[in-house]
């Protein structure tokens, strides 16, 4: 693993820094510059030093901590950890949201193939990942925001309060987590469907339905528990999709996480920030993978002994 | 072939869509009542109505023309950064199915690598940094899709690499270069026109969703995402400038992968009893 952060590291590095535009001029006032403050701003940035130099600097101070934006100065570290949270929680909802729906939807349309209820979840599945999140978002937000008032259109708490109080932040997860949660939902519906629909036809269910097992037994106990496995393996794809869409749901709804703080730093030019996020992005996916792998290992005996 | 495909309805209506599209897209000209770009600013925010079929946005411009002269730039943009996509897809399955050994390892981890970077965050930084006109666009969405393209080539070739005709071709002595391109290729060309035309969709939102950040092909193009962005402020008042426009996006998107189902049906009849 740790040659496939160095390789992420290197990659990043080079699409974001080596590129055109200047980060000092762009930070300062152009007016109010003079020669000198100019040249004052690229040595205190270390814009003046080898590629090399630089990236191996960048590095250590992205790995001690100490990194700081240009933007705010404030430590990237500590950047990330105010945003986190509100990623994390965002994230996991939208991955339980997207698992549970979608796994109940797929196992709705295998139970009854071909008929009305499967095309009908063939539609949802087939627009749920053809939606563009931010006019999804939007749509959402016209209808349950504007509309109705049922629900905050953005934010992640009530402007008055502070703090992490889930019942009130509750309301204003609702609409990220659905337009995150869809994509998710969509590909797991279908694959579940695929898979059960595969394990109805094996030898052991017609062998629990000749024992005289109600059907719902055979399915929650048999079927289901099959056809769960292959779902963890997607999660492992599904996880970039996350991260990427994540970005557009937090700058729509206005959250303060992770994907925000991407988007406002890629418009300011803030390469540390971008670079930091890039880099913690690429290894969550990396870890998620592992731990997929793991989750698969445990979850089917024969590809432990096997 | 092309009656099992026209025999799944769906199919059929996807590919009409996506036909109809195409249609509109080139004679984007002949069919938009108004210019794009032409402002009207007596019917700003106008409902949709005679004259305005989508209504008005806040410039006073034709929703209804500028939907129609954004399915250009939607197309085009998506068309094209999937062809780049299976070029470069393409050359590195194969180089790493067939290459086998170090090559293999080597371009695998690259392409992990590639896969692992949050792709819609590196893309807005390029485009932020090195600029937004179409052909860089197109580069730029292209390139950053080959990862999905080359590993689905790459288990294809693994796939392919053990049949007798491939050995049979070694053993009369044909160049490793010989049997990629003579033998191999024409044998993945299924494979990669469904990844391609499942391809295709994504590249379209992808484009769509830079241009919702601004930074997709520069104003005044009309680009179905900059609509949607445009028409993000006015939600209550003048919900037909941003709904429209997505519309248009979910139908396309969604034809595309219907299309891209069905030929995987078609191709693949393993998985066809599933669908």
């Amino acid at each position: 693993m740790i040659p496939l952060v160095i390789g992420i590291s290197l990659l990043s590095y080079a699409i974001i820094v080596l590129a055109p535009g200047d980060p000092a001029r762009l930070l300062a006032d152009p007016e109010q510059m003079t020669a000198e403050s100019y040249v004052a701003m690229r040595a205190q940035l270390g814009l003046d030093d080898p590629g090399p130099v630089r990236y191996a600097r960048t590095m250590a101070s992205l790995f001690t901590g100490e990194l700081r934006s240009f933007r705010t100065q404030q430590r990237v570290v500590d950047a990330i950890g105010e945003r986190l949270p509100t990623s994390l929680a965002l994230g996991i909802l939208a991955i339980v949201f997207g698992l549970v729906f979608g796994t109940l939807i797929g196992a709705m349309q295998a139970i009854r193939p071909y008929s009305r209820l499967d095309d009908l979840g063939t539609l949802l599945s087939l627009t749920g990942f053809s939606l563009p999140h931010f006019w999804f978002a939007l749509m959402l937000v016209m209808l349950f925001g504007v509309r109705l008032h049922w629900l905050p259109s953005s934010g992640i708490r009530p402007v008055t309060s502070t703090g992490w109080n889930p019942l009130e932040m509750a309301p204003y997860l609702v609409m990220p987590t659905v337009v995150l949660g869809t994509g998710l939902l969509a590909y797991v519906a279908r694959f579940v469907r695929s898979s059960m629909l595969e394990a109805l036809g094996q030898d052991y269910v017609r062998t629990a339905r000749s024992k005289g097992l109600a059907e719902q037994a055979v399915i929650i106990r048999h079927v289901l528990r099959n056809s769960l496995l292959p779902v963890i393996t997607i999660a492992g794809f599904l996880l970039p999709l996350l991260i990427g869409g994540a970005v557009v749901v937090e700058y729509v709804f206005a959250l303060p996480g992770m994907g925000r703080l991407a988007v406002d730093s890629v418009f300011a030019r803030d390469y540390p920030v971008i670079l930091t996020i890039t880099i913690f992005s690429a290894i969550a996916v990396i870890l998620g993978n592992l731990v997929a792998d793991v989750l698969y290992a445990v979850a089917d005996p024969r590809i432990r002994f096997g | 072939m092309v009656l099992r495909l026209a025999g799944n309805e769906r199919v059929v209506v996807g590919c009409a869509v996506l036909l109809a599209t195409v249609f509109v897209a080139v004679f984007a000209g002949q069919l938009a009542p108004y210019e794009p770009n032409a402002q009207i600013l007596t019917a700003r925010f106008g409902p949709p109505s005679a004259a305005h079929l989508f209504g008005s946005d806040q410039l006073g411009r034709d929703v209804f023309s500028r939907v129609i002269w954004g399915s250009r730039v939607s197309l085009g943009v998506g068309f094209s950064s999937v062809v780049i996509t299976i070029v470069i897809g393409t050359a590195i399955g194969i180089a790493a199915g067939y290459g086998g050994g170090w090559i293999d390892g080597a371009l695998m981890r690259f392409v992990d690598i590639c896969i692992s970077i949050p792709v819609f965050m590196l893309l807005l930084t390029i485009v932020a940094i090195y600029g937004s006109n179409v052909p860089l666009l197109i580069t730029f969405i292209g390139v950053s899709a080959f990862p999905g393209a080359a590993r689905i080539v790459r288990a294809e070739v693994l796939s392919l690499k053990p049949r007798e005709f491939i050995t049979a071709s070694r053993v009369i002595g044909s160049t490793p270069w010989r049997i990629m391109v003579h033998h191999i290729l024409p044998n993945l060309v299924p494979i990669v026109i469904v990844s391609a035309t499942l391809r295709v969709g994504a590249a379209i939102l992808t484009e769509a969703g830079l241009s919702y950040f601004g930074l997709g092909v520069p104003p005044p193009a009309p680009t179905w995402g900059g609509m949607v962005a445009d028409g993000r402020t006015s939600l209550d008042v003048a919900w037909w400038v941003s709904t429209f426009p997505g519309v248009a996006l979910l139908v396309v998107v969604i034809a595309t992968n219907v299309v891209g189902d069905g030929l995987r049906d078609v191709f693949d009849p393993r998985r066809a009893h599933l669908a």
